[in-house]
């Protein structure tokens, strides 16, 4: 088993025609993944020549999923348009749309956000400004490097791109069931709690890793779940401890204010909860490790 | 980005939201003088700084006249407020205030809506009322399609005293409006106040924009302060790199916003005994191509801080080889690097990008396999050169 997407996920690229749409869906083929045709608008009828692959190109969502029978959406589309092409997924009603385009207005999110939930939440919508998910030797939806890592029991769910890389990287022999990047905006559609029970009540995975980071208090909700919700072993880390108040830091998202949203507010939260926090990513990975033996055990 | 509160009072000004009689903006207290003997009554002086506070630190004052401006403009310019040097003074006609209120519109972030969130009970820090006094805060979540008509700014209003919940409500979709139409995720006001006349007025204004949404509105970058800019961060933006000075001495590079935070804390740990402390925050995102290695470089070196360099890259997307291909070439376009440089590579690759660097043989540059030992060869390499 594996969260949110699995061998039989038919996917979908919304702008697999632009540059970035079109190196990722190599990509996405490369590991495995089933992807069944591309949507750009104006392009319908096309065919889009990817590595060995020659895909079918649509003009809408709709049409593409009524063609290929597919149920995941991945979003590589510019800022400007994401929310036309987010609202059109939601409301052609696929069941899992990932939307990797960084950089969309804050106002735009909460609209396809508000539109989602206003249809009746048929569509799962992870990110945006994420790395996608993957359930190694499965299927790929989204950025995250596929060869880095194996398949395997532990599940991750993290804001950051390049710390999922690391852990999987790191945790590389024990491998993952699946690996979910929500992304660092301020507005996500799929949160660490959404994650933390899907892998609770996902059989193959063993034990979950959270990685966080400033701004907000997502990880201060996903303790309070922990404690009263989830019965396998949470390893966590948590990034920004040294970042001034009032700061971006990057993401758009990572920022302390005043008081709140800071890094020890969220290690304390977590700790509180019961979960292992790491002082580095490879004290976390060896955290993780550790865990493991001692489940087994 | 934060506006300042004239800015703030600008845009509800263009959005219709009543601000009072009148503001001018000023750099020196002789021209703080001038306005309030154009405006011939009392006049309040605020110091322009994006900080709270500034009541208390001596930052906003009352004038009866031109000469008492004067003065009071001269104390309040130059002030040190929460480290903010305060370089303008904003000079507004003196209002009678019969009540004060709180009103804000903002980013929800656990709900991933919009909150309206009102008071009766203004002038006072909102964090403090929220948990001394929550039940005197109305929070009232939007919908972001729906928006606020007046009738939901009328369902907002009714945490106000009766006979002033209309023309609140009135103010209130004014707010609204410059909180959408400008891609803002917060605007608040604290004071709203009702005037001797029984006006609602925003007396301070508080705005964030979106910086995401730059491409739809040209003019939010003539709002951009760019006198206070820190100049390494200005030469940053100025070449798309995601910069934040801090204020330690071992520089940062790095490939995503999350391992570029996860360095500047490593780094801190491993300098913690001999307050070795990150000197920046650069994220060079994933293509981490020559002429950007080259760039984050330059900006970082020229920060007199900077006793040593950590670049950690861990190749995801992209392969290690090509890294460390572009830090050998970036240093041929740098000339002379006289600052040790650590290099961390793991990942795709990263194999061949080591040999790459080995084969180099840089001068001045160390690479360590893991992230945690680089960061204490950096912390060392700072102290040693502080």
């Amino acid at each position: 088993m594996s969260i949110f997407l699995n061998e039989d996920s038919r996917i979908i690229v919304q702008g697999m025609t632009g540059a970035e749409g079109r190196k990722h869906t190599a990509r996405m083929l490369a590991a495995g993944t089933n992807v069944v045709g591309g949507v750009t608008p104006g392009k319908g009828g096309q065919k889009a020549e990817i590595g060995e692959a020659n895909l079918p190109v649509f003009n809408s969502v709709a049409e593409a999923m009524s063609e290929t029978g597919a149920d995941t959406t991945v979003v590589f589309v510019p800022p400007k348009f994401a929310k036309g092409a987010v609202n059109e997924a939601v409301d052609a009603g696929i069941g899992l749309a990932v939307v990797i385009t960084e950089g969309i207005p804050v106002h735009d999110t909460a609209a396809f956000w508000a539109h989602a939930r206003a249809t009746g939440n048929r569509t799962r919508i992870i990110g945006p400004n994420c790395p996608g998910v993957i359930s190694p030797g499965k299927s790929n939806a989204g950025i995250i490097p596929a060869d880095i890592t194996s398949s395997g029991r532990i599940g991750l769910v993290s804001k950051s791109g390049t710390l999922t890389y690391q852990l999987m990287y790191e945790l590389r022999d024990i491998g993952f069931s699946t690996a979910v990047g929500i992304g660092g905006d301020p507005i996500i559609g799929t949160t660490h709690i959404d994650a933390l029970a899907a892998f609770e009540a996902d059989p193959e995975t063993e034990l979950i890793v959270m990685i966080g980071e400033i701004g907000g208090d997502a990880e201060e909700r996903a303790a309070a779940f922990i404690k009263d919700n989830v019965t396998k072993p949470v390893v966590g880390y948590v990034a920004g401890f040294t970042a001034p108040e009032g700061k971006t830091m990057g993401h758009a998202g990572a920022i302390v204010s005043g008081s709140s949203g800071t890094a020890a507010a969220k290690k304390e939260a977590l700790e509180a909860a019961g979960v292992r926090v790491g002082k580095t990513p490879s004290e976390t990975a060896e955290l993780a490790r550790a865990s493991l033996v001692q489940t087994v055990a | 980005m934060d506006l300042y509160e004239y800015q703030a009072k600008d845009l509800f000004a263009a959005h219709g939201v009543p601000v009072g009689p009148g503001q001018r903006v000023v750099t020196d207290a002789g021209a703080a003088s001038t306005a309030a003997a154009e405006f011939g009554v009392p006049v309040v002086i605020k110091a322009q700084v994006k900080t709270g506070g500034r009541g208390k630190a001596g930052g906003v004052k009352l004038a009866t006249d031109a000469g008492d401006a004067l003065g009071k403009a001269e104390s309040i310019l130059g002030l040190d407020i929460k480290g903010h040097t305060v370089r303008r003074v904003l000079v507004t006609p003196a209002s009678t205030i019969a009540e004060e209120y709180y009103f804000s519109f903002l980013l929800d972030r656990a709900n991933r809506t919009f909150l309206a969130m009102a008071s009766a009970e203004g002038g006072m820090e909102i964090e403090q009322l929220a948990v001394e006094r929550p039940e005197a805060l109305a929070r009232i979540p939007i919908d972001a399609n729906e928006g606020v008509d007046l009738a939901k700014a009328k369902e907002i209003a009714a945490i106000f005293p009766t006979d002033v919940q209309d023309a609140a409500a009135e103010v209130i979709v004014k707010l609204w409006e410059t909180f959408v139409s400008e891609d803002a995720t917060l605007v608040e006001v604290n004071p709203l106040v009702r005037d001797g006349d029984g006006n609602i007025v925003a007396l301070d204004g508080k705005v964030t924009l979106d910086e995401n949404a730059a491409f739809r509105h040209p003019g939010h970058a003539d709002l951009v302060d760019a006198e206070a800019e820190d100049p390494l961060e200005a030469a940053a933006k100025a070449k798309d790199l995601n910069y934040v000075k801090l204020d330690g001495q071992v520089g940062i590079i790095g490939n995503g916003a999350g391992l570029v935070m996860s360095t500047l804390d490593v780094v801190a740990y491993a300098g913690a005994e001999h307050d070795i402390r990150p000197a920046n925050f650069l994220d060079i995102g994933g293509g981490a191509s020559a002429q950007v290695m080259a760039d984050g470089l330059e900006i970082i070196l020229s920060d007199p801080d900077v006793k040593s360099v950590f670049v950690n890259v861990f190749g995801g997307i992209t392969a290690c080889d090509a890294v460390a291909n572009g830090i050998v070439q970036a240093f041929g376009l740098l000339g002379n690097v006289t600052k040790p440089v650590v290099v961390r590579l793991d990942g795709n690759n990263a194999a061949e990008g080591r040999r790459i660097l080995d084969d180099a043989a840089l001068p001045g540059l160390q690479r360590l396999d893991t992230m945690d030992s680089a960061a204490r060869s950096a912390a060392e390499l700072a102290f040693k050169g502080a």
